[in-house]
């Protein structure tokens, strides 16, 4: 597949979870919109790295070792690490979630206002 | 990872091993106080390594070429561990709140400290995001901290929108590394002077606005500054102070590293486009904020209106000082004011928590007469406001005379008029809390006591204030010689 069509696909993920972001109103689903975001971002991530890859390889056909590595893997390796640190944003915001719910008993995010007033 | 790279991250190692330390002690010892303070004296270390560094070191890279050990990065770690060191002290009695959770407070101060000092030092896109990630996550714990509906409301807030700004940052990074193809902001710069990217230049003008989106969020410049009053207003008052001074300074190391050294060749359409940001984030923050009774939720926007004036540094990409190799005075003018902002804002917030914790109202015209009952704080406070309006012999006067002095340098003089003319507006509400402390009738006579250590961080804030702003010189050769770096990039 076309690494173009790739990144429209990433586009089109990132602007539903946007969408989801602006509009949702339970805190969860809010998170859960985030995390279509990030998997558009993770989408893109690879879609790029297919093209940057060879592009890199053909304008250093010279280049050995640690050098081909880190043309080749640095777009899945940036990959992985945006799936590990959005697990951790999830965890993280799942418990705060929960310390909201505990303080209010509610997660809707349009009526956790208190400071608005 | 080799030895040498050991030896130039030793900092960051040291500070992330003092807070597991602090998490350990917690648990083993039975008084809270013995945490703070191995929390405090052992930022002892961190600091003598940043200034061994700092002497030793000209410019090096470690570990594969992600993270600069260059005295950019090296004047900010010392900010960022002088900044925790005093705000440890400051809220030593507003801590003590937290009864048996004082540990991990102190051990997510520590964490987040470790995760801008790096934030200060990375030169690849990966690493400035995982960096992010460390600084961000435990300032959310920590806003939710006293766990009441105000403390959590800001904690949801503040993870919800820098979750949402890091995917928009993360989403122009990858669109960045892939029309330039590599994540080495090194590179980066050598790819966008070439030209020769797919789809030309939409390409990266689409990858750079969305990274431009997402640090407004981190630095909270308008239009992307709604979640910071409520944020400031609902966490604990320590970590308000933390966020409007640690958290903003790394978020504009990481940005000048960014723009100055990757994205040199097109300074002229982020130039513009952080000029006219710098001149909405001013206005905005100082109109919304004479408005505001609470004077957390009145600082929170005067916070905006400071990252507006010192956007007035990053846009004067043009001003150098005379001279074969001129210094670049944007930048240098915005670390000696981060520096000069910090010093004032943690005076601010100490006077507030001193007089708060004891009043235990926020409402400005609650601090009415406390001039009487607290001579020294309250003097600390009207001070701390002068030097924020930038009144001279205080540090924001040096400060702005620097920065505007960039500006009208870097042709950018409406921009320095819409400067000048924003901090005589915010004068008004500056100004009306030291007619309050002064003027006010106070509702008791009864003195308002503070412990040993609130009083010593009031002295050094205060007397920081008062020293920058007499004798600016030293600082002022600190942040340039910070600043070289960019000078050596090629144009």
């Amino acid at each position: 597949m076309m690494p173009e069509r790739l990144l429209v696909l990433s586009a089109v993920l990132f602007s539903i979870g946007l969408y989801g972001v602006l509009t949702r109103r339970n805190a969860v689903s809010v998170l859960m919109a985030i995390e279509i975001m990030f998997n558009g971002v993770i989408i893109a991530a690879i879609a790029v790295s297919r093209y940057v890859a060879p592009a890199a390889l053909r304008a250093n056909p010279a280049a050995t070792g640690d050098a081909v590595v880190q043309m080749v893997l640095t777009g899945q390796v940036f990959a992985i690490f945006i799936i590990t640190v959005a697990a951790a944003e999830v965890a993280l915001g799942l418990a705060i979630v929960i310390a909201v719910y505990r303080a209010r008993g509610t997660v809707d995010v349009t009526e956790v206002n208190l400071l608005r007033r | 990872m080799t030895a040498r790279d050991l030896y130039l991250l030793s900092p960051e190692i040291a500070l992330a091993g003092v807070a597991i330390l602090v998490v350990i002690l917690d648990l083993l010892v039975r008084s809270k106080r013995v945490v703070g303070a191995v929390a405090f004296l052992g930022l002892a270390v961190p600091i003598a390594l940043t200034v061994v560094l700092w002497t030793s070191i000209d410019s090096e890279t470690a570990v594969f070429g992600t993270l600069a050990v260059d005295k950019f990065a090296l004047f900010f770690k010392i900010l960022v561990l002088a900044i925790v060191g005093v705000l440890i002290l400051g809220s030593a009695d507003y801590v003590a709140r937290f009864q048996r959770y004082q540990g991990e407070f102190y051990a997510l101060v520590l964490f987040s400290a470790t995760g801008m000092m790096l934030l200060a030092a990375t030169t690849e896109l990966i690493s400035i995001y995982i960096s992010l990630e460390l600084t961000a996550l435990p300032l959310a714990a920590l806003a939710a901290f006293l766990r009441d509906e105000r403390s959590t409301e800001a904690g949801i807030k503040f993870l919800l929108l820098s979750a949402m700004s890091s995917a928009l940052l993360l989403y122009g990074m990858v669109l960045v590394y892939g029309f330039t193809g590599s994540t080495q902001l090194q590179e980066i710069a050598g790819a966008v002077a070439q030209g020769d990217m797919p789809f030309g230049s939409y390409a990266l003008l689409a990858g750079v606005t969305l990274m431009v989106v997402g640090f407004g969020f981190k630095i909270a410049m308008v239009p992307f500054q709604m979640w910071v009053p409520d944020v400031y207003e609902g966490a604990p008052t320590p970590i308000t102070t933390y966020l409007s001074v640690a958290s903003k300074a790394a978020g504009f190391a990481v940005l000048l590293r960014i723009f100055y050294f990757a994205l040199p060749a097109v300074s002229g359409d982020w130039g513009t486009l952080f000029a006219v940001l710098s001149a909405l984030s001013m206005t905005v923050g100082n109109l919304v904020a004479i408005a505001q009774n609470n004077i957390k939720r009145m600082l929170a926007y005067s916070t905006i209106a400071h990252a507006g004036y010192i956007l007035v540094g990053v846009a004067a990409f043009a001003a150098r000082s005379p001279g074969p190799d001129g210094v670049a005075l944007g930048p240098s003018g915005v670390l000696f004011y981060l520096a000069a902002y910090a010093a004032t804002n943690l005076a601010a917030f100490f006077a507030i928590m001193a007089i708060a914790s004891r009043t235990g109202s926020e409402q400005i015209d609650d601090f009415a007469g406390i001039a009487r009952r607290a001579p020294w704080v309250a003097a600390v406070l009207a001070f701390a406001m002068l030097s924020l309006i930038g009144i001279p012999p205080t540090a924001g006067f040096m400060g702005k005379l620097y920065l505007f002095n960039a500006a009208v340098r870097g042709d950018l003089v409406w921009l320095a008029v819409v400067g000048v003319i924003s901090s005589v507006v915010s004068a008004y509400y500056y100004l009306r809390v030291v007619r309050v402390l002064y003027l006010g009738a106070a509702p008791s006579e009864e003195a308002i006591p503070s412990s040993w250590p609130v009083r010593l961080a009031l002295a050094l804030t205060g007397g920081s204030i008062l020293a920058i702003g007499l004798l600016p010189g030293r600082l002022l050769e600190l942040g340039e010689a910070a600043v070289r770096i960019f000078s050596l990039t090629p144009q």
